[in-house]
């Protein structure tokens, strides 16, 4: 029972905002969403040591579980905070809103503690069923949010698919679904075809979490068309255990056989090349943001397929990172749309007399998302190519360093706009209320921190592996 | 922990930690500040007690060694063995104090010209200093990267927000430059680590790699350099960025950032890959003289104040990495020279077109011509730097491109004959422009001559350009220790 304490305080919170949805409406539901979340991240904090496997070692909870769901409660209490009082869903499903956010994310702390295929399916899909819901509930009756979702649904679905075929070929291998057994026979195939279609067929699921090129086309127009909260989640707090299960899968596959690593050099390379220049040529920060995430998914499967524990380590640092600079980008996108509308990036202009703290806010995570120093990016890509060049690819090494220069255009576009342009008419000032201002300056901080002191956390990310 | 390269630092504070770190203290005590003036004054106090503090380096600094000294060692992330490591030799003492003189001077050179967010001015400016510094003590090639990357950021904003009408194109132009070097020399920094298990710069030279190896990593370092350097044809983001950035900016840019390829020359392609490095000399001095010619044709065809003195930079700095490819004592240490020498005149002369502008608005020489009588202290300032700026005996610049010519000369005749066809080309540009500028027109204009705060900061570079001018012994003697032993130790390699 306290094993999964961090689960059962989760869905007690989904359970609270249910019946919520079912009394009057008057109470604004948003303003017992922070609070509860904070809650959760407590508990979480608390249950960091606990240790044990559960329903017959199908659900290991250990520190490597652990400190995921650290990270998603911690994600998940940052973004409802970062909405705030905001309304940016229809006005009658604000309960049920957060009700699937906390479905969601339980099914994400199961999956990462999921040691066993079917469970591993299942915790996937809590979560993924519970996205396709809450993408359409945003504001105003527009086709974009349903054409949204019914893409996530199909892309999704289909994802899960091939996901299931690489599994039937791993129970035919192993003829055991527990990634235990799995792990044990896993070397004498993985160098051939039924070993390599396998892993990759698994992780294709995880790659579509991730938005990783083939399985990437949902992305962008998921992030322009849900509102810009839901896109927040969706952008972040999936890839963190997408990283987890990653990193679970190839694991089975280590020391693993040229084949499959060129295979995954291959989506990484392409990955990141197409998005970054795609990304050039954004007009709306959400889609520009997309295509970002698109490339980053292949900058963490640098450190994935170095198949190593330092690799590993990077991944797991660069995904933290990632969850704050992205959560950094967001939070501009939020504060700027009055409203919860699109935001171009040409609304941009003047942001620096705008909104200083804004305006900080968004350079650090631009740079960050770059990869320039004294940012956590530049700190988790260091490891990435440090773990990658150490396993031998140097390939993909010189490929991520010159996307970097390909993708700082469109970074360096955003603050270029947000401090050398006048605002456009109408573009007042922007009034933070102090909670705004502290959650900004925390996010800066946090990948300030994150770029100059990376000791600790690296240290505790190798030492659960 | 200390190590054979490190002498430690015998003072009771962290001296260097101070210098690098006292800027960033100002900067952020800035932030807090909310009228003009208060600004003004305390990122000028910031900066003059900072290279108050930079004597006192200069004080305890030993020339009679050629260790790195006034050490500091912390252990940053152990596990991947990244320190936090600072030294300086003779290579770095003038660069430093370079670097803390210009910041006070351009402070105060931005005093009326910046009236937009004089605060975020000001605190890019005392950021850069810090990035700066920290380049020049960096013993760690993970510290020296975050220095040498995060340096791009205030200066990539003193350009796109204080520049002039393109300073989009400009200040974009220069960060993708900079940012496509700078990431080759991170994938070699790696390799470098993965070779020896340490990213520490002193232990990683003279460690005998592979031919290959060294050919590799010297190529993606020259990238990495020769851009910031910026040798030809690596050049073409120089006149942008120098012609659009403010006057603080030009002279950062010209008398800092530009020596820091140099540096970078110095300081990892030789020691690291020696080899390699005379291997692929005769290239580097093709160039270098190419740059040095190049440069020169392309001045006398300019119009522009700013782009001319632009361009006469990749044609000093040719000088410098001809010295430094010569691979000898008198080459090396004339580059070096011929860094501090650029640095202070270079600087000047962007500081003189920066208060002409701040009168007439416009940098073209023929708006600012015939200034002879209108503004005769001007004009001396000016002409003085000119002067030095082509070498005449006496100043500054004459001293480090006897220097490089003589190195030069005994390595190879071909290339000092080329060279001081350059040289001659500089007095013919930098003449063109005085002529131009003190008798160039008669009409009368109302312009003012300079005022007491102007004469104050240029006042210090002139006393530089005759001191080096007339008594180089001093600076040679600090700098020499260090030079001739990197020489020691290569020479080995030198047929």
């Amino acid at each position: 029972m306290i094993l999964i304490l961090p689960e059962l305080t989760i869905l007690l919170f989904s359970v609270f905002f249910l019946l919520i949805s079912l009394g009057d409406r008057k109470h604004n539901p948003a303003n017992y969403a922070g609070p509860l979340s904070t809650f959760v991240l407590i508990i979480s904090l608390l249950t960091l040591r606990s240790n044990g496997t559960l329903f017959s070692g199908a659900y290991s909870v250990d520190l490597f579980s652990q400190v995921f769901k650290l990270m998603l409660s911690l994600g998940f209490c940052l973004i409802l905070y970062m909405q705030g009082k905001k309304k940016e869903t229809e006005e009658n499903y604000g309960a049920e809103y957060f009700m699937f956010l906390g479905f969601s994310i339980l099914g994400l702390m199961m999956l990462v503690s999921s040691v066993e295929l079917i469970s591993i399916v299942i915790s996937l899909e809590i979560s993924s069923y519970s996205l396709y819901c809450v993408v359409p509930l945003r504001k105003g009756r527009t086709k974009v949010q349903i054409e949204a979702s019914m893409k996530y649904l199909f892309f999704g679905a289909a994802a899960t698919g091939i996901m299931l075929y690489g599994m039937g070929y791993m129970y035919a291998i192993a003829r055991s679904t527990f990634l235990a057994d799995i792990i044990k026979v896993m070397p004498s195939f993985i160098s051939e075809p039924v070993g390599i279609i396998a892993v990759v067929f698994v992780l294709a699921g995880f790659f579509f979490k991730l938005s990783l090129f083939p399985f990437h086309f949902w992305a962008p127009d998921i992030y322009e068309g849900a509102s810009n909260t839901t896109t927040t989640f969706i952008a972040t707090i999936p890839k963190i255990a997408a990283v987890a299960l990653l990193i679970r899968v190839v694991m089975l596959a280590a020391p693993g056989a040229q084949e499959l690593i060129n295979i995954l050099i291959i989506l990484a390379a392409v990955s990141m090349t197409f998005g970054n220049l795609v990304g050039l040529v954004q007009r709306d920060l959400k889609r520009l943001l997309a295509y970002s995430g698109i490339a980053h998914a292949g900058y963490i499967m640098l450190g994935i397929l170095s198949m190593s524990r330092d690799g590993n380590a990077a991944a797991i640092y660069y995904i933290a990172v990632y969850l704050f600079m992205n959560l950094a980008c967001f939070y501009a996108v939020i504060l700027l749309s009055g409203n919860g509308e699109n935001v171009s990036v040409d609304d941009l202009a003047g942001l620096a007399k705008r909104s200083p703290l804004l305006a900080l806010l968004l350079a650090a995570a631009a740079f960050s998302l770059a990869g320039i120093p004294p940012t956590g990016g530049f700190t988790g890509k260091l490891f990435l190519l440090m773990s990658a060049f150490k396993a031998g690819h140097l390939n993909i090494v010189v490929i991520a360093a010159v996307n970097t220069v390909i993708s700082i255009f469109y970074y360096l576009n955003l603050v270029r706009i947000s401090y050398s342009r006048d605002a456009l008419p109408g573009g007042g000032e922007i009034r933070l209320s102090f909670q705004e201002k502290m959650l900004c300056l925390l996010l800066t901080g946090l990948i300030l921190y994150t770029g100059l002191f990376p000791f600790g956390l690296l240290e505790a990310f190798k030492s659960m592996i | 922990m200390t190590a054979n390269y490190l002498m430690m630092n015998p003072l009771s504070f962290p001296i260097l930690s101070t210098t690098i770190f006292l800027p960033l203290v100002g900067g952020i005590i800035i932030l807090f500040l909310k009228k003009d003036r208060d600004i003004k004054v305390a990122a000028l106090a910031a900066g003059i007690i900072t290279f108050l503090v930079s004597l006192m380096l200069f004080g305890n600094f030993r020339p009679d060694t050629q260790l790195f000294q006034l050490g500091e060692f912390i252990p940053w992330i152990p596990s991947y063995n990244i320190n936090y490591v600072l030294g300086i030799d003779g290579i770095t003492i003038f660069l430093i104090i370079l670097t803390t003189i210009l910041t006070p001077i351009c402070v105060l050179c931005s005093w009326t010209a910046i009236k937009d967010r004089v605060k975020e001015f000001m605190f890019c400016m005392l950021v850069m200093e810090t990035a700066m510094i920290g380049v020049f003590c960096s013993l760690d090639f993970v510290l020296f990267y975050i220095f040498w990357e995060a340096m791009l950021i205030p200066m990539y904003l003193l350009i796109a927000i204080w520049g002039g009408p393109r300073k989009d194109y400009a200040s974009i132009k220069f960060f993708i430059y900079t940012l496509f070097g700078s990431v080759f020399l991170l994938v070699a920094i790696i390799a470098i680590y993965l070779k020896t298990g340490t990213f520490n710069i002193p232990e990683a030279m003279f460690r005998g790699y592979g031919l290959n190896f060294q050919i590799w990593v010297f190529l993606a370092f020259a990238i990495a350099f020769a851009i910031k350097v910026p040798m030809f044809p690596f050049h073409t983001w120089l006149p942008a960025a120098h012609t659009e950035a403010p006057t603080a900016g030009s002279v950062f840019l010209a008398s800092v950032l530009l020596k820091m390829g140099a540096y970078g020359f110095l300081r990892f392609c030789l020691p690291i890959t020696p080899e390699a490095s005379v291997l692929l000399a005769p290239g580097m001095i093709i160039l270098s003289v190419i740059a040095i010619i190049y440069g020169g044709f392309v001045c006398l065809a300019q119009t522009d104040m700013k782009k001319l003195i632009a361009y006469s930079s990749v044609a000093h700095m040719g000088f410098v990495t001809l010295g430094i490819f010569t691979f000898t004592l008198f080459g090396l240490e004339g580059a070096l020279l011929q860094m501090l020498n650029h640095g202070v005149t270079t600087g000047a002369l962007f500081l003189c077109v920066g208060i002409i502008y701040e009168r007439t608005h416009s940098r073209e020489i023929h708006d600012n011509a015939g200034l002879g009588r209108i503004t005769p202290i001007y004009v001396g300032f000016l002409g003085l730097f000119c002067i030095s700026s082509f070498a005449f005996p006496g100043t500054n610049n004459f001293v480090g491109e006897i220097y490089v010519l003589i190195g030069t000369f005994i390595g190879n005749r071909v290339a000092g004959l080329v060279a001081v066809i350059g040289a001659v080309l500089a007095a013919a540009y930098m003449l063109r422009l005085l002529k131009q500028i003190v008798w160039g027109r008669v009409d009368k204009r109302d312009i003012s001559d300079m005022n007491a705060r102007e004469v104050i900061y240029l006042a210090p570079l002139v006393v530089f350009v005759f001191w080096v001018g007339l008594f180089p012994r001093p600076y040679v003697s600090v700098i020499e220790r260090s030079l001739a032993n990197l020489l020691e130790q290569m020479g080995p390699f030198i047929r």
